[in-house]
């Protein structure tokens, strides 16, 4: 589902912030080409 | 989704193609994930930032529909207490639901 894609992660200060799924993202051989942790209150 | 965050979207998406790109959520709640996956598939949908009228119909999940996915320790670590605390249930079936209406890529 995530091999090879080019992956944009929106986290939520609230919720999942962009460096922890980041970090999940990286064990499946995905590339991060963006992060950003949002705050959506 | 922050109107800076849309202009990035757009912007990555006509450098990699849409079809390459996969949109990670990490939302706290049902609402908020929607309107997200929303912008990032069907356009903005309160008609303010770059995306409005776009319909780019990117792949977008939220972190908790992937846990299956990713390394489940990596997972546990990163993930397990908000998934103790936020309604996962209903975050899913949102994000899902906004997938299954307006996402273009079916796999």
């Amino acid at each position: 589902m995530l091999k090879d894609k080019k992956v944009i992660i929106i986290g939520d200060r609230d919720g999942i912030p962009a460096p922890a799924i980041e970090e999940c993202v990286k064990t499946v051989g995905a590339e991060v080409v963006f992060a950003a942790t949002e705050c959506f209150v | 989704m922050d109107l800076e965050n849309q202009k990035r979207v757009l912007d990555l998406s006509e450098k990699y193609g849409k079809e390459n790109i996969a949109v990670i959520l990490g939302t706290s709640e049902a609402e908020s994930a929607g309107l997200t996956a929303e912008t990032v598939t069907a356009g903005d949908p309160t008609y303010a930032g770059p995306l409005a009228g776009v319909s780019l119909g990117l792949r977008v999940y939220h972190m908790f529909e992937l846990k299956d996915q990713v390394d489940a320790n990596v997972y546990d670590e990163q993930c397990g207490m908000m998934e103790m605390v936020l309604d996962v249930d209903a975050i899913n079936n949102e994000v899902k639901s906004i997938r299954d209406q307006y996402c273009q890529f079916k796999d």
